[in-house]
């Protein structure tokens, strides 16, 4: 609990980074002028005369490798934050930056490495300890106590009190109510936070990180929900962060908001620490580069056929409150990309199609046919397959067999009397496993063994096993690796050549771009915009996806 | 009761906010005020067709009756507001009744030791179920259902097929329900002050506070730095340590006692707290709701009485009501989901 503490004088042992003039700052020190001095770094230390250049990093992380099961989420997890800076951490989904985040809050503690403070190694046990190390840390996805109210969900944990050790609502309220006007936004503390958009979840846990008044503020997408006003006043908010010392790490896929608001940046791929470096005189393909590592390769137009029939027509669908006046199309053979911020309604859609949700207006109609609402019995029937976002809690049954996940929704055809013959479930999933490239021990082991990339593809078999007329795939990719992934995209190609509608839900941005041929993107539950393949660009999307004007995204 | 009505009052004149603030304040006391809406109708029905059911005696008689039941969805309270259950305090309430007063018969102690053991009893068993589920991280449904056949079970073996009966007990200890101030039994005013102190706790200190964020989101919880384990384990051990003394009043009121004291009583207690307006899921519902639950599952009985209804409907009452506080609740949820949902996408870009 007070490893952090008590080792945060203690000079370092290791006597790394010499630098010349190197002096640690006073608390006090006087703030460089935000966004006009560059930075303190360990690579131009003499750069900036006048800044104070501290002797250690606040706060870094050195070779920390994390595995979950077979899963290694970071094999090389490297970043130094420095006390005053505002330090970008990059990387596609998947590369482990939330891994990294998870292990700066003491929620995971790395296999190896080591977590420095003040040049010091700690060990974080738990959000405790990071939190009396004066680590805070915005998640990226909210974690708020639905039942309670804003500003106890701000205090948790650390309410101010009055005599006899109760909790002054009062103050409470007045402080929340200091840190919403600080942020600039009209939210009421007393109300429940159940109910509040995701934007406004994530002013909640933007004002609970500043309330701690922390060293080290992580910062994991926290722009990803909100409006245009809103990061321009989370930025002034970074920015006096700055003034006081404090050290930023930040999150985001949006490279303009990077080089608005950061000094220096560090890249991820694949779970390694690829570069670390100030941000001044690096451009956006730069960063790209090193997040993607190699071009992606350009699909050949040969390989698409041209869209035949109206498979899916979806009308004017409404659910209340998640998503409004939803109408798309999709044609044999051809790939419908959604796109959109997490939270935006796409899954959501994509759930009210396949049957799992009901709508309150609206219809659906395959083949020209009406689906009757609400039942994935029907949808199935018609001719639907669903690859769900999670499928390790919906796409499978973990503790069951590679075979019996692959035959699950066939078994109708594999039955004979009433009884599902092994012998017929067996070559059935042979024959898929191959056609696929499935890797695997035995048919017969749980698919928790497998990695998540062939998880994926049982998933994948399960539904085409069917054979059916329309495929919906929700982020088939996410958590893959790179080699897999490739694999699932030209997977996906090959089944629209051979006459699949498919609608492929999907966060990453080169994946929409690299495989749907129409792009439809969503905001606060509404279709805002629609590209074509050659049109479509991140920027146009990006735009779209937070109706954001375009300047910011040039 | 006193105290806690005061205490409602505090919350309700909290500063003035905004329309939601007022919105979401309304529904927060919708939770407790149907419930007590609901039992003064249910009190006025019953009284406008038999008047005697408002007789001193027939109140006094309530009351008492409601005491020990009330102390137990306290405790219950505590434990379901953080996403567990107890169900282990029928069977820990009956092996305390048992022990404790047998101690009279057999070693002629005071009223007070009675009491230090009948707690001590309690709160060990608590202890056990709060270990196993704190640190054995055993769903608390699994470990407490388990405990509810062992203490049981170890009840069983002590007392075999003896009883203690009344003669035994010395007038001091029987007189404890009895005891009456302006026809109130000093009981249920001492009970009202307990309940009052932990509905105090739960909504003004922060170990209290923070057992509504377990229930309300476990995995936040354990990112806010709470101690999410010895939380846990403090309300299984306050829940048992209730369910023993509450074993020990229970003695003092029924004087007879044998080896099937307090069987099933758990779900007479988990369905007073539902019914008052606790989640069953946890993060939300009062201690003041749950005792009002409880004053209304026994005034039914002793309205029944009153009535010349036969008894036997009151377990079908009973599980009628817990349907009715369900959907209510449910509707509440949904409604009140509907219009923050509206709300927020109308406020919101």
């Amino acid at each position: 609990m007070t490893a952090g503490a008590s080792d945060r004088e203690t000079p370092s042992a290791d006597g790394s980074q010499p630098r010349p003039g190197a002096s640690a700052p006073p608390p006090a020190a006087p703030a460089p002028s935000p966004g006009a001095a560059p930075t303190p770094s360990p690579a131009r230390a003499s750069a900036a005369p006048g800044t104070p250049v501290p002797a250690h990093p606040v706060l870094a992380l050195r070779h920390a490798a994390k595995s979950f099961g077979a899963v290694r989420a970071v094999i090389d997890g490297t970043i130094e934050l420095y006390a005053g800076e505002a330090h970008a951490l990059l990387g596609e989904n998947g590369a482990g930056k939330s891994t990294i985040v998870k292990i700066l809050a003491g929620v995971h503690q790395p296999d190896s490495g080591e977590v420095l403070i003040d040049g010091a190694p700690v060990t974080l046990h738990g959000p405790a300890a990071a939190q009396d190390a004066g680590i805070a840390v915005i998640y990226q996805e909210p974690t708020l106590f639905p039942d309670l109210s804003v500003a106890e969900n701000i205090f948790m944990g650390r309410q101010p009190l009055v005599a006899g050790r109760r909790i002054d609502r009062r103050r409470m309220l007045a402080d929340s109510a200091a840190l919403f006007r600080r942020l600039g936004v009209r939210l009421d503390p007393g109300r429940i936070c159940r109910g509040l958009s995701i934007a406004d979840q994530q002013i909640v846990e933007i004002a609970k990180a500043l309330s701690l008044d922390a060293r080290v503020i992580v910062m994991d997408e926290p722009t990803a929900a909100l409006s245009a006003a809103e990061v321009d006043r989370l930025f002034e908010v970074v920015r006096a962060l700055r003034e006081g010392r404090a050290a930023v790490l930040f999150i985001s896929h949006r490279l303009e908001e990077v080089f608005e608001i950061c000094q220096r940046v560090t890249v991820m791929r694949d779970g390694r620490h690829v570069l670390s470096s100030e941000l001044a005189g690096l451009t956006a393909d730069d960063l790209v580069r090193a997040m993607v590592g190699r071009q992606m390769a350009e699909r050949t137009a040969g390989e698409r056929s041209a869209p035949g029939e109206l498979v899916l027509r979806v009308e004017h669908l409404t659910r209340e409150g998640v998503f409004t006046d939803v109408s798309l199309d999709v044609r044999a053979g051809e790939i419908v990309a959604l796109a959109g911020l997490v939270g935006s309604g796409r899954s959501e859609v994509a759930r009210a199609v396949f049957g799992i949700d009901r709508y309150d207006a609206g219809r659906v109609l395959l083949r020209g046919r009406e689906l009757r609402r609400a039942s994935p019995a029907a949808a199935m029937a018609s001719g639907i397959g669903f690859v769900p976002e999670d499928r390790r809690q919906q796409g499978l049954v973990m503790d069951m067999s590679v075979q019996q996940n692959v035959a699950l929704a066939s078994l109708a055809r594999l039955r004979k009397g009433g009884l599902v013959r092994a012998a017929a479930e067996r070559a059935f999933t042979t024959d898929w496993a191959v056609r696929l490239n499935l890797k695997y021990g035995r048919l017969s082991d749980p698919v928790f063994q497998l990695s998540g990339g062939n998880q994926q593809k049982v998933v994948l078999a399960k539904w085409l096993g069917r054979q059916p007329a329309l495929l919906i795939v929700d982020e088939p990719t996410r958590g893959i690796d790179i080699a897999t992934k490739a694999e699932v995209h030209r997977l996906l190609v090959r089944l629209a050549g051979d006459g699949v509608a498919i609608l492929m839900i999907s966060s990453e941005l080169p994946e929409v771009l690299h495989v749907g041929d129409r792009i439809l993107v969503m905001r606060e539950g509404r279709l805002t915009a629609e590209f074509g393949h050659e049109e479509a660009t991140e920027e146009k999307i990006m735009a779209a996806a937070t109706g954001q004007p375009q300047e910011r995204a040039s | 009761m006193t105290t806690t009505v005061t205490e409602r009052q505090d919350s309700a004149g909290a500063p003035p906010g905004t329309g939601s603030r007022k919105l979401t304040e309304r529904v927060f006391r919708i939770r407790e005020s149907g419930i007590i809406v609901v039992f003064v109708v249910f009190v006025a029905v019953t009284t406008a067709v038999k008047p005697s059911f408002l007789d001193e005696q027939n109140i006094q008689f309530l009351l008492i009756n409601t005491t020990v039941f009330a102390l137990l969805a306290l405790g219950e309270t505590i434990v379901v507001i953080s996403r567990n259950v107890d169900l282990s305090i029928g069977s820990v309430l009956g092996l305390s009744a048992y022990v404790s007063a047998s101690l009279f018969g057999s070693h002629h102690v005071g009223v007070p030791v009675a009491f230090a053991v009948g707690l001590g009893i309690g709160l060990a068993c608590g202890v056990a179920n709060g270990l196993m589920v704190a640190i054995g991280r055993v769903p608390s449904l699994v470990v407490t259902l388990a405990t509810l056949y062992i203490v049981r079970g170890v009840d069983i073996l002590i007392v075999g097929g003896n009883q203690v009966n009344a003669q035994t007990l010395p007038d001091a200890f029987t007189q404890i329900p009895r005891a009456t101030v302006f026809g109130v039994p000093y009981l249920a005013i001492a009970i009202a002050v307990v309940i009052g102190i932990g509905a105090y706790y739960l909504r003004s200190f922060r170990s209290g506070r923070e057992l509504y964020a377990i229930g309300s989101n476990p995995e936040a919880a354990r990112l806010a730095a709470i101690p999410v384990g010895r939380r846990v384990f403090t309300a299984f051990a306050v829940s048992g340590a209730i369910a023993g003394l509450a074993g020990v009043l229970w003695a003092a009121q029924y004087q007879t006692i044998d080896s099937s004291a307090g069987t099933g009583y758990e779900l007479t207690v988990i369905s007073a707290v539902v019914v008052g307006g606790v989640a069953i899921f946890g993060g939300s519902g009062s201690a003041v709701g749950a005792a009002v639950g409880a004053l209304l599952l026994s005034s039914i009985n002793s309205a029944l009485n009153v009535l010349g209804i036969s008894p036997l409907w009151l377990e079908a009452i009973s599980g009628f009501l817990l349907l009715l506080a369900i959907t209510l609740d449910r509707v509440i949820s949904l409604r009140l989901q509907a219009a923050l949902r509206r709300r927020s996408s109308g406020v919101g870009t």
